[in-house]
């Protein structure tokens, strides 16, 4: 972590009352840690978005084409016509406050901005001026405010934190869904070129290699090959990991971190021991080597340009139905968007499970399989055989992701595989899981080592809870389903609550799998001593 | 300041029906045309509002899930907070608009360095000189709901309860309200418990406003304006009821007047009640306008009104546009070379 990086006791001198001017100054200090890097030129000309240049956040010109404000209100307007979403949640906030200190932002920074109501506000207060009579009238005594550079810039700063996570759309008396929002405002900041690196590499990545890492097919089998390497080294069982295989049943998706970054790898390693347990005939694939989507942080058309490769991808190979890693937003865009988008998929059949039969009829137009609702079938059959004490040097909570517990409803399937192969497992309190769970702090692609201080902040209310069953019941890892929350936690528990990893569900179905043919296993996926064997080695 | 300005606006608005309702040529403007016209206002803007947003399209299914999902028959699931069913979304939009489900979750965060206190666990030792001291806490705060509950629902009361001015003879409904809302049969006239809630829910709301130092910084002049526009029109309803009784038979011939369409501007009805008849004229104006259309809208909202079927069944999007992919043969033609290195199949040689 950098030097400069604020301490524990600095960050949380946090002051609630909101200071100073009003807040229609749009005045904002892009201060070092608490904002992320401008977009690449070159990664925005490969994805044909519009004004790419060289410029960064702190410059005083950003380099606007000059019709700007023109480009802007007219996108209001498509939006306005286009979202039921968007033109009713300009017009029926009652500004009671009741999602304030809902925002992990607002509850870690203070800045009053962070608020979700004002964070609506920055793009309402324009709306009033440009499309509502009062607002053209009587302007800031009603809350209305000319579209200025200022104000865009104010726009690219808070739209560029709020991680889209939907917490405060739970407590909203009218649903009220910031996420709408913020990609509403960060679809209107696309159309004049302001965007953030961290997202718009990745998407760029991902539209020309399949991935947002950017690897290329031979690297992507390199990666799987060494996996199964790997996973032979461990369990003593080679297993099978096709890639771009015809005729399989199933194809199977992942977040690419799943294949490229730790704490991540291990779970890849869990799928690929699960699925030759089970002799599972299915196939990875090259090019839909990507489930997430950064174009959900970009622009609904994003979305769908990223998403089209995974039905097309499947029609290609003829597999019947489709299984979905652990990700977060990538399930939001499965489950909310990808029918709509880019179905229907009537090529595909309604997925039913090979080994037990369960017909997934929930998944019955979209055709797609949560791994966790599949692995959950499969113990609830008995078809795994778990050793549960291979986990025993785990003591377990369960972070429920934003997008899976709040824009789906799975909330059930991951704990019940964790009750399955993990002996200690204790909840976060109530008001910080399901769905209030709070966000990593770093989703929707502000992960990135310049916005550390602002994740930090962010993070905290998902740290303190974790610190909290830490100290009380002593627990030792954080169980997640999702990729950001895989490769931002870790730094952010470092930080807040020493002593905790954090570890992907399929982990420890991996640890506890008893696999036919397996030699004498002593280590867990990370080539850890379990705890059986830690207290062989004691008495010895 | 907002809050200030909104006041005296209100209270202009008042002065100026004062003045129009004591002076003979202005009655009739006052207590016949303004009414009609803000009636008109009201009826008209509120549907022009409606259909409105119900023409734009939804092009997505969002429901924000807040329970289980239904998935595997052997998982309950909350068929009320994530609902699959019409009737699951019909109970969940009842329940909030009804009992404002949402507000009930309503909690309060802070940061804090009092000492934690020990639970019953084993608590595990804190890693060497981490502060333990800073942590975050939540505490109920279920007074919005409340306030926000006992304002609506006491809101309804009372206007049922003026239907006795706008139906001959009152209907029994109106009759069986004004007993029960009397029910504690306090002081003559009998002191109805719907109007202190209302005033009370109303204080709240406007202390709390003007108070809390977030919801403070985040007030418009029309948030405070819709609450002391409505603090008008109760109050001075309220001095109607119990100090300052004014001629209810002219007054009733005047309400007839209005809704049968057959106006008439009794003499010897008090400027008091051209103030009242003036704020809700404003009020149903403002209306359609306003924040206050969240009363409709609330319907509207795709965040609860939709079951979260994402998955069973396809949602269409009316303008679902075409958008430029990147196809599975350009990636082959790009990284072809490098397929065949790897040993990975291809479609074209």
């Amino acid at each position: 972590m950098a030097d400069q990086t604020p301490s524990p006791e600095q960050l949380t001198q946090v002051d609630y009352r909101p200071k100073g001017k009003s807040w229609l100054d749009p005045h904002v200090e892009f201060r070092k840690g608490t904002y992320c890097y401008s977009a690449a030129p070159k990664n925005l000309t490969y994805l044909g978005l519009p004004n790419p240049r060289q410029w960064q956040p702190f410059d005083q010109d950003w380099k606007l084409p000059p019709d700007w404000k023109d480009i802007i209100l007219a996108g209001m307007k498509e939006r306005l016509d286009r979202y039921r979403s968007f033109r009713l949640f300009m017009d029926i906030c009652v500004r009671c406050g009741a999602c304030a200190d809902k925002c992990h932002f607002y509850l870690g920074s203070g800045d009053p901005k962070n608020m979700p109501v004002l964070r609506a506000e920055l793009i309402r207060s324009v709306y009033r001026r440009y499309f509502t009579l009062a607002g053209r009238l009587l302007g800031s005594t009603v809350g209305a405010r000319d579209l200025t550079e200022d104000v865009l810039k104010e726009w690219f700063y808070y739209f560029y934190q709020c991680t889209e996570c939907r917490r405060c759309s739970v407590f909203c008396p009218y649903g009220i869904d910031t996420a709408e929002i913020t990609m509403i405002g960060r679809e209107l900041l696309t159309l004049v070129g302001c965007n953030i690196n961290w997202v718009i590499e990745p998407a760029a990545n991902c539209f020309r290699t399949g991935n947002h890492l950017g690897i290329q097919p031979h690297g992507f089998k390199d990666s799987i090959d060494f996996a199964v390497d790997e996973l032979e080294e461990i369990t003593g069982v080679r297993v099978e990991a096709p890639i771009n295989r015809k005729g399989a049943e199933v194809l199977f998706v992942m977040p690419s971190a799943d294949y490229f970054g730790t704490p991540h790898y291990y779970t890849l390693l869990g799928y690929l021991a699960l699925f030759h347990e089970i002799g599972l005939d299915y196939t990875l694939s090259a090019f839909a080597s990507e489930g997430g989507n950064f174009g959900l942080f970009t622009s609904h058309e994003m979305i769908k340009r990223l998403n089209a490769k995974i039905y097309a991808e499947a029609k290609r190979l003829g597999v019947k139905w489709i299984i979905g890693g652990e990700c977060g937003h990538m399930w939001r865009v499965m489950h909310q968007y990808m029918d709509t988008m880019n179905g229907p998929a009537d090529f595909l059949e309604v997925p039913v499970s090979p080994i037990t039969h369960t017909r997934f009829d929930h998944a019955a137009s979209t055709r797609m399989v949560h791994i966790c609702e599949f692995t959950a079938d499969l113990i609830r059959h008995g078809r795994l055989k778990l050793d549960v004490s291979r986990n025993d040097h785990w003591n377990v909570t369960f972070h429920d992701s934003c997008n899976p517990a709040r824009a789906m409803g799975l909330i059930e399937e991951p704990r019940y595989i964790i009750r399955n192969t993990c002996r200690t497992f204790h909840e976060m309190p109530e008001n910080t899981i399901r769905e209030q769970t709070f966000c990593c702090g770093s989703g929707s692609g502000l992960g990135t080592d310049e916005n550390l201080e602002m994740r930090l902040r962010g993070g905290f209310p998902r740290a303190n809870a974790v610190r909290y069953v830490r100290d009380k019941h002593g627990v030792n890892v954080l169980a997640c389903i999702c990729a950001i929350d895989k490769a931002t936690l870790p730094p952010l528990l470092e930080y807040w609550s020493p002593g905790v990893d954090v570890a992907g569900v399929h982990e420890f179905v991996g640890n506890a799998l008893l696999m036919k043919g397996e030699r004498d296993r002593t280590t867990d996926l990370r080539g850890e001593p379990f705890a059986s064997a830690k207290e062989d080695r004691a008495h010895a | 300041m907002n809050a200030l300005s909104s006041l005296v606006v209100v209270l202009l608005l008042a002065g100026v029906a004062w003045v129009g309702g004591a002076l003979a040529l202005l009655r009739p403007v006052f207590g016949l045309a303004v009414p009609g016209l803000a009636a008109g206002i009201f009826l008209v803007g509120v549907a022009t509002r409606v259909v409105g947003w119900a023409r734009t399209p939804v092009p997505f299914r969002i429901p924000t899930t807040c329970g289980q999902q239904r998935s595997l028959p052997w998982i309950k699931a909350s068929w009320i907070e994530c609902p699959w069913t019409r009737s699951g979304v019909v109970v969940r939009m009842a329940l909030e608009v009804l009992l404002f489900r949402s507000l009930f979750r309503n909690t309060r965060g802070a940061i804090t360095t009092e000492p934690v206190a020990q639970g019953h666990g084993t608590p595990a030792a804190a890693p060497e000189g981490f502060p333990r001291a800073a942590r975050l806490v939540y505490g109920e705060q279920k007074w919005l709901w409340l306030a926000a509950l006992a304002f609506h629902w006491s809101f309804l009361v009372v206007l049922l309860r003026h239907l006795r001015f706008f139906l001959e003879p009152a209907p029994a409904l109106v009759g069986v309200l004004a007993a029960v809302d009397g029910f504690f049969q306090v002081g003559a006239p009998v002191v109805y418990a719907a109007d202190i809630a209302l005033l009370a829910a109303l204080g709240y709301l406007l202390v709390r406003r003007s108070s809390d130092p977030q919801v403070r910084y985040l007030s418009l002049f029309q948030d405070y304006f819709a609450l002391h526009l409505l603090l008008g029109l109760v109050a001075t309803g309220v001095l109607m009821r119990y100090y300052v009784r004014p001629d209810i038979v002219a007054i009733k011939q005047l309400t007839l007047g209005l809704v049968t369409f057959a106006p008439v501007v009794p003499a010897h009805v008090s400027p008091l009640f051209f103030v009242h008849l003036f704020l809700l004229s404003v009020l149903l104006a403002y209306f359609p306008f306003s924040k206050l259309m969240h009363m409709a809208g609330v319907f509207l909202s795709p965040t609860r009104n939709l079951a979260n079927t994402s998955r069973m069944r396809r949602h269409v999007n009316p303008w679902n546009p075409p958008v430029k992919v990147h196809t599975y043969e350009e990636w082959e033609d790009e990284f072809r070379d490098k397929l065949e290195a790897a040993g990975l199949p291809v479609e074209r040689e």
